[in-house]
């Protein structure tokens, strides 16, 4: 057997001796001349429920509808912090405010004398939406698409199958339709409850068009019902009106949910049939933005394609401060976008995913937990780098911090670590400092994360770095470095709760603490364990409580768990976005919102309100430094850790600058493909000895049967 | 045979109805309705008025089973049941809670499914008989040990060793195939030589076990002996006596994989990131999507009992002392 595996091998070498002649890669997923064209190949790895603006909120979802469609605001490329400036308007607006009798008020009026805040939006003339049959018209100017009757398309599977289209200009009234579109009965905004506080009469559009009754297929002209909240001016102007003042209002304008769109997509899509043959704005989306959908297989492929009829917009010129450290902006007022098309394969699957990114297949990946080891390494000072085989391959390595936190929270409700009494307060601090975050960011992040001192991440305004920024109660400052107490310091302080060692003085036993956890497997068990660990540091027994999904989220709309694992992503870079997460009227159990740990303070609610409405400043960082100060000495968290996004992209792609708010990003993405293809080439040549190899081995394998059988022929039955 | 296949599908009505029923108690023991639709619309900012609407116009507001409010068959006919789940009997399988079609993702999803398992089933089942074959004449020989150790350490291993170790091997070191992924057409066919290799490895070692242990059964009996002492030549042996006689035991194993041939491969369309409808199902049970969800068990439940139905049709035709009667 040893001479046999000898003799494949053997072939094997030469099949690899003879690859001297370089041929066409076989194991190629796509065709020589698409690797050959601006194309750049990415991934996606769950089907978008929804592309339709309205409906869309997840960064799957945004991760399509991002480069579809375009609301009127966007983040700067470059710019840190980040920094709104207009896409399809002429300027970011300002609030204007005024009282009940219409009188116009300074911006820092009080907020009891303001009846009504209006945004004037000014959208810029010639922008035009990507071709599509729902604009197609025919030679008498009448919609060519919107008379159809279900026979008329019962051979149609997709857009392709309507062989017209048309376009038409962007117009202020297309976004004034998107918002009554927030409150249309069979769309489900979700963002519709929040808006609904804010948008003047849009609760009231919603309560008029549930009333009506209409058919889940007939369409519903919303052009018909008056929206307070958001006038059409002119053909290009518009105003939003809110109820009450809301500062950060104005982030909501950069989200797709505030993208155009024209009445005539939904009156196409509302046509008789169209759903039967899931024709609908969830599934072909219509923008003006810098793709449009080609392709929508969400079993196998996503394509965007270069939108012909895209505005003209430019990479950003200026490289100042923060942004020169990206590198040189060689297309610094280039023409955008780079890339004529973008196709996102599913995988579903890491390992999969990583080794075609190996190979050269995909343009851009993140790490996958299996294979961080063959590509990061870290130095000295625990900065991460590239290790010799990625080096070799120049492969550029983008690490952002990402706009979020994780965190494991206190159920304030629950009489054992919830309340605000001295013992509960005691008790959560001594936790905070017994778990060891970093400790966990090493052994189950691979380092990608920083500890949180408090509720804010870095690159939000209020953050504080440094000393200043440490949370005093559970670190001190030594070395130029934030240094976890120690766990004698915990003891003590939960000996001052009333626990010492660990030992509730009800029972004279050690107390038991639940953690209810929403997921299981062999991966969280580890995760678990070491939980237990670190919470047996103060002899406190913690017991996993570990359910199914919809177990879990019963217990936290009931306030029944009593302590959890829980994260929050940004909506938008402002303070307002994390710490209403303890706004007492936001609470999960009583009200329905964010905050998980049903975290009520009324001296934080009402610095809060105050926080909200100031404008970035030292008064704000003043009363965001207040805010968190109540927050780390309350402690309705244990201040997990701030992720941090590893991504990796070849040679050939170029301007990939992490920008973790801004969801159309890839239009100032650039490919190389002459590159692309010479790297795969050489990197994916065939080993054509094996097939060789493989045939021999199975020739070889038979020796022993024809053996056999020669000997049982000969063989005598006595 | 006409009148015992239509008492079998009379028989299947009950059966089908009860899986229905019992999917749909399971599904919504498990799950809360307000939790599906906040899995729909995003958990972020939902507030229980937009989860109330969610379930109003899905359908999801009406009672389970019985509407003790209604009036005559309404109490009947307005509840979750009547109206989500006897569509299925005409293969009417709705929308799903996405706003899909499920019948033309059905159809779309099937063909790639289809394409890994049709070769993998025809592929395994020539080597595998003639394996087994080859083994069962051989007994006792190297060959026969040397290959029923290889089987049992084939079915010791994970079928996802097979799949990690063959992207590896084939695709990453040899580079001979894509990793993964799926075209149309001929292009198909370098995408799927990978997933079909893999998968007839995995499923070769029960099955050439399975097969010689039925031949050997059968290659022991009195008629085989006297066939060789009649002088017949071992191709005659194998191939028209042994092979015939043990087609029994071999085609319940087979018509009983028919379901799986249509309903796919969970951890294969996976990991090679083909479209078919393994992954469509767990797709549709992560995201708590009853409509999809119960559609498949209905369509899974349809097809294996076509499949047992299949299997008494070729006993009949294999062994013409099986008779198929009507009582």
């Amino acid at each position: 057997m040893r001479n046999l595996f000898r003799v494949v091998l053997a072939f094997a070498a030469a099949g690899a001796a003879q690859n001297s002649g370089a041929v066409e890669p076989w194991n190629a997923p796509y065709p020589a001349g698409e690797r050959a064209q601006s194309i750049f190949f990415t991934t996606f790895q769950e089907r978008p429920k929804h592309l339709d603006p309205v409906s869309a909120y997840s960064e799957n979802e945004w991760l399509f509808t991002g480069e579809i469609y375009e609301p009127p605001l966007q983040y700067h490329f470059l710019k840190r912090p980040y920094e709104l400036i207009p896409l399809t308007v002429q300027a970011v607006p300002t609030a204007a405010y005024f009282d009940a009798t219409g009188r116009s008020l300074p911006s820092d009026a009080p907020d009891t004398q303001i009846s009504r805040v209006v945004y004037r939006l000014t959208i810029r003339p010639g922008i035009r939406y990507a071709p599509h049959p729902a604009l197609a018209r025919d030679q008498q100017g009448r919609l060519r698409y919107h008379h159809l009757r279900r026979m008329d398309i019962a051979n149609i599977s997709g857009l392709e199958g309507f062989p017209e289209t048309g376009t038409r200009e962007l117009i202020a009234e297309d976004y004034v339709y998107q918002i009554k579109r927030l409150a249309h009965p069979r769309l489900h905004s979700p963002i519709f409850g929040l808006m609904s506080r804010y948008i003047l009469g849009l609760k009231d559009l919603a309560q008029r068009l549930n009333g009506l009754g209409v058919a889940d297929e007939a369409y519903l002209d919303l052009r018909m019902f008056e929206l307070p909240g958001a006038k059409v001016i002119d053909r290009y102007t518009f105003e939003i009106t809110l109820s009450e003042r809301y500062p950060q209002f104005i982030y909501w304008l950069a989200l797709p949910f505030f993208a155009p769109v024209p009445w005539e997509a939904d009156a196409f899509y509302f046509q008789p049939g169209m759903a039967e043959r899931n024709l609908s704005l969830d599934w072909h989306p219509l923008g003006t933005g810098p793709y449009q959908l080609r392709e929508n297989n969400p079993n196998r492929r996503m394509v965007l394609r270069r939108n012909p009829n895209f505005h003209p917009e430019f990479f950003p010129r200026k490289s100042t401060g923060e942004e020169a450290a990206q590198g040189p902006l060689t297309d610094a007022g280039a023409r955008l976008p780079f890339i004529d098309e973008i196709r996102f394969v599913l995988e579903k699957e890491d390992i999969p995913e990583w080794n075609k990114f190996l190979q050269g297949y995909y343009d851009s990946s993140a790490i996958a937990p299996d294979g961080f080891d063959q590509a990061v390494r870290f130095d000295a000072e625990g900065r991460p780098e590239l290790t010799p085989l990625m080096e070799a391959r120049n492969i550029q390595l983008k690490v952002a911090t990402q706009l979020s936190i994780s965190y494991l929270g206190f159920n304030m409700l629950d009489p054992v670590v919830g309340g605000a009494s001295e013992r509960t307060v005691l008790l959560r601090r001594a936790i905070a400092i017994a778990v060891d975050v970093e400790e966990m960011i090493s052994i189950f992040g691979n380092g990608r994360g920083i500890p949180a001192q408090g509720p804010l991440p870095p690159g939000i305004f209020g953050h504080r770095a440094g000393q200043r920024g440490i949370n005093p109660l559970v670190y001190t400052w030594r070395d130029r470095h934030a240094r976890r107490r120690s766990v004698a310091e915990a003891q003590s302080i939960l000996q001052t709760a009333g626990y010492a060692n660990g030992v509730d003085p009800a029972t004279g036993a050690p107390l038991v603490l639940y953690f209810d956890a929403m997921t299981s497997g062999p991966d969280m068990k580890s995760l678990f364990s070491w939980y237990r660990k670190q919470f047996a540091k103060l002899g406190i027994d913690l017991v996993i409580r570990s359910t199914d999904y919809n177990r879990f989220q019963d217990k936290m709309q009931k306030g029944q768990a009593q302590i959890f694992s829980w994260g929050w992503n940004a909506d938008y870079p402002d303070p307002e976005n994390f710490l209403f997460l303890f706004y007492g009227p936001n609470g999960k159990a009583r009200f329905g919102g964010e905050n998980a740990g049903n975290y009520a303070n009324p001296d934080f609610d009402k610095r809060f309100l105050l926080m909200r409405n100031l404008p970035n400043g030292p008064a704000r960082q003043a009363v965001v430094d207040q805010l968190v100060e109540i927050l780390r000495r309350d402690g309705p968290w244990l201040w997990g850790f701030h992720a941090q996004a590893y991504a990796l992209q070849h040679a050939w792609v170029r301007n990939a600058i992490p920008n973790q708010m801004a969801h159309n990003a890839l239009k100032y993405w650039r490919v190389m493909p002459g590159l692309r293809v010479a790297r795969q080439r050489a990197w994916n040549q065939p080993v054509r000895g094996a097939l060789l190899g493989l045939f021999f081995f199975v020739l070889l394998s038979t020796i022993p049967a024809v053996i056999g059988q020669w000997r049982r022929r000969r063989a005598t039955a006595l | 045979m006409t009148a015992y296949l239509c008492r079998r599908m009379l028989y299947a009505l009950p059966i089908l109805l009860g899986i229905n029923l019992l999917t749909f108690g399971l599904f919504f023991v498990v799950n809360s309705l307000d939790n599906m639709a906040r899995m729909q619309l995003g958990e972020r900012h939902v507030t229980q008025e937009a989860i109330e609407k969610w379930k109003h116009a899905h359908g999801y507001d009406l009672p389970l089973l019985w509407d003790a409010t209604a009036a005559g068959t309404d109490k009947f006919t307005r509840t979750l049941f009547y109206r989500n789940s006897l569509g299925l009997f005409t293969f009417r399988f709705g929308r799903s809670d996405g706003g899909r079609d499920i019948g033309y993702d059905l159809r779309q999803r099937m063909f790639p499914s289809l394409a890994i398992a049709l070769p993998v089933l025809l592929l395994e089942l020539a080597l595998a008989t003639s394996l087994g074959l080859m083994v069962a004449l051989l007994r006792g020989s190297y060959f026969d040990r040397w290959l029923t150790l290889g089987c049992v350490a084939a079915m010791s291993i994970s079928s996802l060793f097979f799949i990690i170790a063959g992207q590896y091997l084939i695709a990453k070191l040899l580079r001979l195939t894509p990793i993964s992924g799926y075209d149309d057409g001929f292009a198909a066919f370098k995408f799927l030589a990978l997933p079909v290799l893999v998968q007839v490895a995995a499923g070769l070692g029960a099955n050439v076990r399975w097969n010689r242990t039925v031949f050997l059964e059968e290659i022991s009996k009195d008629y085989v002996r006297t066939a060789w002492a009649k002088g017949l030549t071992e191709k005659q042996v194998l191939w028209r006596h042994v092979l015939r006689n043990a087609l029994l035991p071999l085609l319940t194993a087979i018509v009983v994989t028919l379901p799986s041939l249509f309903l796919g491969s969970l951890i294969t369309e996976s990991f090679f990131a083909v479209p078919g409808l393994g992954s469509y199902t767990i797709d549709a049970i992560q995201n708590q999507d009853f409509a999809i969800v119960r559609a498949m068990v209905f369509l899974g439940s349809c097809l294996y009992i076509l499949g047992l139905m299949l299997t008494d049709i070729s006993y009949a035709w294999a062994d013409p002392r099986v008779r198929l009667a009507a009582s």
